[in-house]
């Protein structure tokens, strides 16, 4: 932990962090974890700040590092972080169904219990609500779990400890009692597989006061945030994403831990800011394609960072452009999307030159049926529509 | 996997029916309800029977006997005492000073429960740690969080325990290892679960051991709570892993206005500890000698590392469920049989009987105790309000969570974060 603590550096005020620039000692952006290393120290040891390029694109990948690094699946980057992290960090545990000896349901414990042993990784009963303040209690006198729900959906049953006891606690004792915990799962729109295992529950965890929200989409984000997540010392909820966790993507060898709060640059633009996160990147990056061929330029933010949103990132993309379109997969309803299009309108209103535009999923509980699930979420077409509406 | 027939034994409670009367329907003999064996035998020991409220099996007369409890030395005694006088001068002086407005919102006093608070607490280290409920002043006094504390925090002042951001329902001492103080009832449950869980992790997975033992958590909760989710889900949780850890009721036989008796299929809450695998026992709670001992056998078998017990404690709240109840749904003989048993009153008895010490010494400490109440009284009053710029602290033990502001800069960085003029 001394090492991240040593790069966290404030930006410097002059500096603000442009998108897409990759010279800016940005050590906040990520902190490579290595003992001699300062900020800004060596460039070549700094991994640039994240000018990811798409799944189907260029090699994904921010590596502006020596090595090559090493390509693996979502779910094995999440591993990897959660090993690194165990292993540096005794008190760093794991809680959760079949997380244990089963390797987890989308196998992102694989192995561990093996590893750490029974206690470390502890499969428990199926009773989120009290696992999960489990954590809370545990966290509280010195430990840093890691929950897992198996389906965010689950985590629904944990609301109570989530809301009154994570979120809270910090506060109520008055600063005395800190909760480092991390809650993950998969959540989001899947493959037919009906109403309660489609819910994105970061609608509605995001009012609860004290408590963080990120969600990854990338090999490599996923892996970072992951890192972040358990270094931190406030409640961090990781939202994954079911149909994300076979996603290939090349990461860096060494050791690299991403800033909980920072949104990422996909593809810088001029025409119309689109922000987006989780699957519904691969959605809007589809449609840039297609955007891209019509003449348009769209540039493509992943705010990654849900609760708090990342103003910064996301104000100067809007200075540049002018224009905003939020494709998230939250309901329409007091979502994710709401949320942010009410924060851009109290902070950059004097930017945009036309309606903030969102599109979200329908306000429906996910249908079985692949045609109907289908247009329950955003599809690129729509995005593309949106745009083309938008830059008129 | 059963406990040591010694300690399963003496937990046992023995075969007796409830006592009728207006409280009760008649329910059958505990041995015969039961269809399967409870795990350790159907030894009913009656002379280890520690576990009897004679108040509750008013019919058995042998169980009457059974005032086994072991011998308190002067000081062990004279400090039990200055707890429970403590506690119940505590919640007096609350009620006046809500009622005076110098405290607001809902007040939940312990008045007649204290010889559960101090019968377990006083039996606990520092390392040790309790949770507690809505009704949790005087589980934090009896931790030794200072009556300052305490008050200051009931005023909303900064120089509460939490700083006036909890308040009476939300007490916290990390120093004294309170971990709250919680609302919602059964919510603290799986919180102590938890810090039961990290006492067993440091000793297993940090190899941390101390020559005294695993570090021992105490969960209080009420009946009501006994019907929650999280009661039974903990209970199975703490069993399966052996958490060093005491499921601690305070039956005071009302929730608000229900009676347990209506909102309970099985009213014996002892029982639901064998159900799970553990001890369950069940104890008189208005006698601080027999609480005491069942907690010392309950926190040894913890500290051992032999898992977790169920105890009941049959008591009584003295006051309404809150300062906000007018309380009219208990009957005046119930309320007067409970005051009968003031468990101050009986210790300052047995004290006095067993020639442990004077009435004037007795005095003395009472005197002292509302030294000591008054000064935190005055320590509250005296205290400042939380200023404006405390609103934002302790939101996130990393204020980084505030976020990026459009600046570039974290908000927290902001001087005029916490002034409330930043813009966040």
């Amino acid at each position: 932990m001394a090492a991240a603590s040593s790069l966290h550096a404030a930006a410097p005020a002059a500096t603000p962090c442009r998108a897409g620039i990759t010279s800016t000692p940005v050590a906040r952006s990520v902190r490579v974890a290595t003992a001699a290393a300062r900020p800004g120290a060596g460039r070549g040891r700094l991994v640039a700040r994240a000018a990811v390029a798409a799944k189907g694109d260029a090699p994904s990948c921010a590596a502006a590092s020596n090595s090559d690094g090493h390509e693996l699946l979502l779910f094995e980057a999440l591993r990897e972080g959660l090993i690194e992290e165990m292993k540096s960090d005794p008190t760093v545990c794991v809680f959760g169904e079949d997380v244990g000896h089963y390797g987890g349901s989308y196998k992102v414990t694989k192995g561990l219990a093996e590893m750490f042993g029974d206690l470390r990784v502890l499969d428990t009963p199926i009773a989120e609500n009290s696992f999960t303040g489990m954590g809370v209690g545990a966290a509280m006198k010195g430990l840093r779990p890691v929950v897992e729900g198996m389906n965010m959906g689950f985590l629904l049953l944990a609301y109570n400890q989530i809301s009154n006891n994570c979120g809270m606690l910090h506060y109520t004792s008055g600063g005395q009692f800190k909760i480092p915990l991390v809650i993950r799962g998969p959540g989001g729109v899947g493959r037919q597989l009906g109403a309660e295992h489609s819910q994105r529950l970061e609608s509605y965890f995001q009012s609860i006061p004290g408590l963080q929200m990120v969600a990854c989409s990338t090999a490599y984000n996923a892996k970072g945030l992951m890192k972040a997540a358990i270094r931190s010392e406030n409640p961090v909820v990781l939202f994954e994403h079911v149909l994300l966790y076979n996603l290939k993507g090349k990461i860096p060898d060494e050791e690299y831990v991403l800033c909980l709060e920072e949104a990422e640059m996909v593809r810088p633009g001029e025409h119309v800011t689109i922000l987006t996160y989780s699957r519904m990147r691969y959605h809007v990056m589809q449609a840039a394609k297609t955007l891209v061929n019509e003449g348009y330029d769209p540039e493509v933010i992943d705010i990654r960072s849900l609760k708090p949103f990342d103003l910064h990132t996301i104000g100067n993309s809007i200075k540049k452009t002018h224009r905003v379109l939020i494709v998230e997969e939250c309901m329409r309803t007091g979502g994710i999307g709401a949320s942010l299009r009410s924060a851009i309108i109290d902070n950059f209103w004097d930017y945009l030159d036309a309606p903030i535009m969102c599109l979200s999923s329908q306000d429906v509980p996910t249908p079985y049926a692949g045609t109907l699930e289908d247009a329950t979420v955003v599809q690129p077409a729509q995005i593309v529509a949106a745009v083309e509406q938008l830059c008129q | 996997m059963a406990a040591a027939s010694f300690t399963t034994a003496k937990f046992l409670a023995p075969v007796a029916a409830r006592s009728g009367g207006d409280r009760a329907p008649p329910l059958p003999a505990i041995g015969a309800a039961s269809a399967r064996p409870r795990r350790g035998a159907q030894k009913t020991r009656l002379r280890t029977a520690l576990a009897v409220s004679s108040d509750v099996l008013a019919g058995n007369k042998v169980v009457q006997a059974a005032a086994g409890h072991l011998a308190v030395t002067r000081e062990e005694a004279l400090e039990l005492y200055e707890d429970m006088v403590l506690g119940r001068v505590f919640e007096d002086m609350c009620a006046q000073m809500y009622y005076r407005g110098k405290m607001f919102g809902f007040v939940h006093l312990y008045n007649g429960q204290e010889a559960v608070s101090t019968g377990f607490i006083k039996l606990l280290n520092q390392a040790d740690c309790v949770v507690s409920t809505y009704r949790d002043h005087v589980h934090a006094l009896s931790k030794g969080v200072p009556a300052r504390s305490v008050m200051a925090e009931l005023f909303g002042k900064a120089t509460g325990c939490c700083r006036g951001q909890g308040g009476s329902m939300h007490m916290f001492s990390a120093p004294h290892n309170l971990l709250g103080g919680f609302a919602f009832i059964g919510e603290g449950i799986p919180v102590a679960t938890g810090a039961a869980f990290a006492a067993k992790y440091r000793h297993e997975v940090l190899k941390q051991s101390s020559p005294k033992g695993l570090d021992v958590t105490l969960a209080f909760f009420g009946d009501g709570t006994c019907n929650n989710g999280q009661f039974f889900e903990c209970l199975n949780m703490a069993q399966l892993w052996k958490l060093p850890i005491v499921f601690v009721v305070e039956n005071n036989l009302w929730a608000i206005g229900v009676s347990h008796l209506r909102a309970t299929s099985d009213p014996e809450i002892w029982k639901k500890g064998p159900a799970f695998g553990m001890p369950g026992v069940h104890v008189d709670g208005m006698g601080v000698l027999k609480v005491r001992e069942v907690a010392k056998e309950a926190i040894g078998r913890a500290r051992r590392d032999e898992g977790p017990t169920l105890v009941e404690c049959e008591t009584y709240r003295f006051r309404g469920h809150s300062l906000a109840d007018p309380d009219e749904l208990r009957r005046p003989d119930e309320k007067s049989h409970y005051a009968a048993s003031d468990p101050i009153t009986a210790l300052k008895n047995y004290i006095i009987e067993k020639n442990l010490a004077t009435e004037s010494e007795l005095k003395s400490i009472e005197k002292k105790i509302e030294d000591v109440v008054e000064e935190a009284v005055e320590f509250a009053d005296a205290s400042p309000h939380p200023p404006r710029s405390q609103l934002l602290e302790n939101v996130f033990a990393d204020p980084k969570g505030f976020g990026i502001g459009p600046d570039g800069k974290y908000r927290c960085e902001d001087p005029k974060f916490t002034q409330g003029t930043a813009q966040v």
